[in-house]
């Protein structure tokens, strides 16, 4: 068993599904020669060509665009958008067209492909470098969105997306690139299917929801609390859309006291939704009010050093919600 | 001879008179579908009267069935020309269970024919442009034998979706042509408000690529250059533009009313051009129509479509439970 | 067979049309697709043709009348045939439905839930599964709510009560680094700034000793009202100036001072302390008033025996104290020895606020800023109906934080609505 990093174990999946299936192929800016900017597709291009890790002219609604006419044609493009932050040319496709293809020709056409997206900040990045997108794709039907936060869900989910016959969204937290180290196994095949989320801690006082770099900080704050008597129940959802529903109902069904954390703005984003599910199915197991902690109304995030760390969430801020919630 | 030239382009007398019957079909059932609009039996009608010759010429030059298309919502003519049947375009029409494109849950007009590698596109225009370049990409990719035809409005090539995607196609030399139907008109906006270029075909030469400017009102002409085309592109060549100048003779859609920005006199001055009038006369020129055979054409067409109409009028509507599926790839398909 | 003519819906978002002019009247004979009427929507003129050969049997709508699309129009068949009378309803779209939310099942609500504190659902859900009585259950939720450890801890029975019950005890409240000796690991920081480190004076040091012990010791409760100054403010504008003269600057302070000494009077158990042989009621009003000594800290000089004073003699003591205070001139005298606190969070701007109870006193005073809201004025209308009206007045919140083993809600509530009154009826 092997301890690797999270852009390690994404660079392995691709790699193994590029050897396995002559239909995959990664297609996005700088991802060829240079390996990507983050390096996620380093050595790639070297070992498959050009035919098949293709540097894109930088126009983010081609890359996707483009993507879909292979798809439709039967290949497994895997396109990477640089910068969540660089989406948005792009939505017109993924939303309009990627998620709709197959509901519109009645399962006739259909879209196979996976969009990788780095997101998130905390690594200097500013306004344009920093931002969550999940929000926008979670509410739209036709989509999967994925965030792993461990190296060996990276590895397995973007394998299980690539494999995948719908479009899959696939959140990659930039921050936890090499920051994130875990063990992945070398001798076996690593396969996580897309949908259920996993218990990382299991508790009895409260149950918190996370995913991506948050996820990590959400098990430092809950060994935090542990020191002081709080037993907290640790859930990274890993898939958003479908998202568990079983997995999170069982656990508030358990603790009556549900916390999400998030990353990306509080006003409606994706913690609104699983808010509201507790709300609707949970209503007779609730303890305490549901809370979300979130990232500030702000566009995310601003460059200097202590409007970043004002923005990022931490252990210190998670314990305290979590002191908090206990307390009720 | 003319007629001798035609030929040279694998067009014989059957295809010519085949062509000919398409473009008539084509305008029949276009009318009548405005006749159903205005009397209040169906919802929407997105017409392509002007565009038949054009669009029937393009289809012909293809290898039907083995090429790949990515149409726009005006190509009604080109997708009889594919395979597309009347009383298929009526189920879409009237959105009645069973409809092939979409099973009734797109706009009429929306073509999608797996069967004829016709593929599923929407309504914000342009976007399938990226498509049809991804398609050239991935046929390159498999080293197959197919190339794609792709058709789009004039105005549409104002989207940045349409450049990035012929952009592609010139870098990577795909097999596609890009077909552009110029009816000078993106509903109410002239050209001359819509680009700053005389010809759409003046913007390949900044991308890369050929571009040619066809009459769209001559399906021959049409035929030759879409020909022309495809084979450049299955040679490993690469894209061309071909623009082709047809003439919109409705307003946009059913939804549009074109009085307040066209002027009356140029519509009826489209009328003495109609596509359909000058391929018969030139159909008649070559001796290849007589009045025996025009009669024939008009009251097949006329049949074909009573019949359609009949037909899609007594079919079911879907069950609303078709309304949830299908979401995702995997999910239950139409019955 | 007669064909019914209906108007057309000619385009997305249209839903009526204008009738302007037949072109075929009754017992006109038509033919299929011959224009049969004029029309006028917002968006296109037209003309509908026929749907059928006929004649025009029967028109339902004048000229120059609107309908909804979907509408019969006209009747074209045989001469002879019967026709409807009016023409039937309109055809209406299909309209969306709305799944109705789904609701558990909560049972039905307890009588007299406000003693017991908030009731969240699961405590209310598993009440009513075990046939509980909440009242028999004690709550050490937040405010003494009942949680739902509470509730399964009583239907265990006998369970021992929740660690966190008995305030001041046991290893929960005990700050982690003394229990661990270290503090929890941080997030990695990759910019590596260095933080700054400022030495703690004496001040400091005491004060917050004082405020984690005074935490420890007393179970904090505070209640809270509001009071509408505008007697008050009458009063001091009315006496200012009369009151310097006599070498007093009146102050808002005093006005409290003398509202609190007024209730303590008459709830003698608020001016107190707790001792284990028993709660030790002080026969002195010994008002303790804090001062900001800004980055310095805080002080609490204190007016003794204020039960005796006047309210231009509190004023005078006021002003003494803060000025010696400011100075850093009181004797241990001045600052020990208070029965009771007020302090005023409202001068730096906050409107209300829950203060550390001054050990070893039962409650401490908080005064808000003073804020003119828009408040309802009850009142009568000129034939005797109740008639409410808004005013703007000059309001404050005040808090009352006590010692729960001391008092209860009850008299916390008492004590303070003495306070209220006694400012809001000034005279």
């Amino acid at each position: 068993m092997a301890e690797i990093t999270l852009i390690e174990a994404l660079r392995q999946g691709m790699d193994e599904e590029l050897e396995r299936d002559e239909r995959v192929f990664i297609v996005g800016e700088d991802v060829g020669q240079r390996g990507g900017v983050f390096r996620a597709t380093e050595g790639l291009f070297e070992k498959y060509g050009e035919a098949r890790v293709i540097d894109s002219p930088l126009a983010e609604d081609s890359i996707v665009g483009i993507g879909i006419g292979t798809a439709l044609y039967g290949m497994r493009p895997i396109c990477e958008i640089q910068f969540a932050d660089f989406i948005y040319p792009a939505f017109n496709q993924i939303v309009s067209e990627a998620a709709r293809m197959c509901y519109r020709s009645a399962g006739e056409w259909t879209v196979p492909m996976v969009i990788r997206v780095p997101y998130g900040g905390g690594i200097g990045g500013g306004l344009y470098h920093s931002q969550s997108v999940e929000a926008f794709f979670t509410h739209v039907p036709g989509l999967k969105v994925v965030v792993p936060s461990t190296p060996y869900d990276a590895k397995g989910l973007i394998k299980s997306s690539v494999r995948d016959p719908g479009p899959v969204i696939f959140l990659e937290p930039k921050r936890g690139y090499r920051l994130i180290r875990g063990e992945v196994p070398e001798d076996e095949e690593v396969l996580v299917p897309i949908g259920p989320a996993r218990i990382s801690r299991t508790g009895t006082d409260l149950s918190v929801f996370a995913y991506g770099m948050m996820h990590h900080y959400c098990l430092e704050a809950a060994e935090m609390a542990a020191q002081e008597g709080i037993n907290a129940e640790v859930i990274d959802l890993r898939t958003l859309k479908p998202v568990d529903r079983e997995t999170i109902l069982a656990s508030v069904a358990k603790t009556g006291r549900a916390l999400i954390v998030h990353e990306d703005n509080l006003t409606g984003g994706y913690g609104a939704e699983i808010a509201a599910i507790l709300a609707e199915e949970a209503f007779g197991d609730l303890d305490a009010p549901v809370r979300r902690l979130a990232g500030p109304d702000v566009p995310a995030m601003p460059y200097s050093h202590p409007f970043e760390s004002w923005f990022m969430l931490d252990a210190d801020r998670i314990a305290k919600a979590i002191r908090e919630l206990a307390a009720f | 001879m003319e007629a001798q030239e035609d030929l040279q382009l694998d067009l014989n007398e059957e295809s010519l008179l085949e062509m000919y019957g398409l473009i008539v079909l084509s305008r029949r059932l276009d009318e009548r579908t405005w006749v159903l609009h205005r009397q209040g039996k169906i919802a929407f009608h997105v017409s392509g009267i002007g565009h038949e010759a054009a669009q029937v010429g393009a289809a012909m030059a293809l290898r039907r069935g083995q090429d790949w298309v990515v149409p726009y919502y005006r190509d009604l003519a080109m997708m009889l020309a594919l395979g597309l049947t009347p009383k298929e375009f009526m189920l879409g029409v009237m959105g009645k269970k069973g409809e092939p494109s979409s099973g009734a849950r797109q706009m009429p007009s929306h073509w999608s024919i797996r069967r004829m590698n016709v593929v599923s596109h929407s309504s914000p225009v342009a976007t399938q442009a990226p498509h049809a370049s991804g398609i050239g990409l991935a046929i390159k990719m498999r080293g197959d034998d197919a190339i794609v035809l792709t058709s789009i409005g004039e105005g549409a090539t104002s989207q940045g979706a349409w450049y990035e995607a012929v952009n592609w196609a010139a870098i990577h030399k795909l097999p596609v042509v890009f077909m552009v139907e110029n009816n000078l008109y993106a509903i109410s906006v002239r050209q001359d408000r819509q680009m700053a270029v005389e010809h759409v075909a003046d913007k390949a030469a900044g991308l890369g690529l050929p571009g040619v400017t066809v009459d769209g009102l001559d399906a021959l002409a049409v035929h030759r250059a879409i020909a022309e085309a495809a084979a450049r592109a299955r040679a490993g060549d690469g894209p061309t533009l071909v623009e082709v100048m047809v003439q919109r003779m409705t307003p946009h859609s059913s939804d549009d009313d074109d009085r307040s920005y066209r002027p009356r006199a140029e519509l009826e001055a489209l009328k003495a051009q109609d596509p359909v009038r000058l391929q018969r006369d030139k159909l008649k020129d070559m001796g290849l129509l007589s009045e025996r055979a025009e009669t024939e054409v008009q009251e097949r067409a006329a049949a074909q479509v009573e019949e359609a109409i009949k037909f899609a009028a007594s079919a079911p509507y879907p069950e609303v439970s078709e309304a949830s599926y299908p979401v995702y790839a995997g999910d239950r398909v139409d019955g | 067979m007669s064909t019914e003519v209906i108007m057309p819906r000619l385009g997305e978002s249209l839903v009526e049309g204008t009738v302007t002019k037949w072109l075929r009247h009754p017992d006109d004979h038509i033919e299929e697709f011959e224009p049969l009427v004029e029309i006028n929507t917002d968006k296109v003129d037209t003309e509908v043709p026929s749907p059928a050969t006929g004649t025009v049997l029967k028109l339902y709508v004048a000229e120059g009348e609107t309908v909804r699309a979907g509408a019969l129009l006209a009747v074209i068949g045989e001469p002879g045939e019967a026709v409807p009378d009016a023409p039937p309803a309109d055809r209406e779209e299909g309209a969306t439905q709305v799944a109705p939310p789904k609701t558990a099942d909560q049972g039905t609500p307890k009588a007299g839930r406000e003693e017991l504190g908030f009731i969240s659902p699961v405590v209310s859900r598993i009440a009513a599964e075990h046939n509980v009585d909440l009242s028999q259950v004690s709550g050490t939720g937040s405010g003494g709510r009942i949680t739902k450890k509470d509730v399964l801890a009583y239907i265990e029975g006998g369970q021992a009560a929740a660690p966190w019950e008995e305030p001041g005890s046991g290893d929960l409240f005990r700050p982690t680094e003394e229990f661990f000796g270290k503090k929890p690991g941080a997030v990695p920081e990759p910019t590596g700034l260095a933080d700054t480190v400022l030495p703690l004076d004496a001040v400091r040091t005491q004060i917050a000793e004082h405020m984690v012990r005074s935490r420890r010791t007393s179970p904090h409760v505070t209640t809270l009202m509001e009071a509408d100054l505008g007697r008050v403010l009458a009063h001091r504008k009315e006496h200012k100036q009369s009151f310097a003269r006599e070498g007093a600057n009146l102050t808002l302070t005093a006005y409290f001072v003398a509202a609190a000494v007024e209730a303590l009077k008459e709830v003698p158990i608020v001016n107190s302390s707790w001792s284990e042989a028993g709660i030790v009621l002080h026969k002195a009003a010994n008002v303790g008033v804090a001062v900001s000594l800004g980055e310095a800290g805080l002080i609490v000089p204190v007016v003794k025996n204020a039960q005796q004073l006047s309210l231009q003699a509190i004023a005078k003591t006021i002003n003494n104290l803060a000025e010696r205070a400011r100075g850093h001139k009181l004797v241990p005298d001045e600052v020990q020895g208070g029965t009771f606190t007020i302090t005023n969070h409202g001068v730096t701007g906050s409107l209300f606020a829950t203060p550390i109870i001054h050990q070893p006193q039962c409650a401490i005073l908080g005064v808000g800023a003073l804020q003119k809201r828009a408040v309802v004025i009850e009142g009568l209308s000129p034939s005797g109906e109740p008639e409410d009206s808004l005013a703007i007045r000059p309001m404050v919140y005040l808090t009352l934080t006590f010692d729960h083993r001391i008092i209860d809600g009850g008299i916390g509530d008492h004590f303070l609505g003495i306070v209220v009154q006694r400012l809001q009826s000034w005279a």
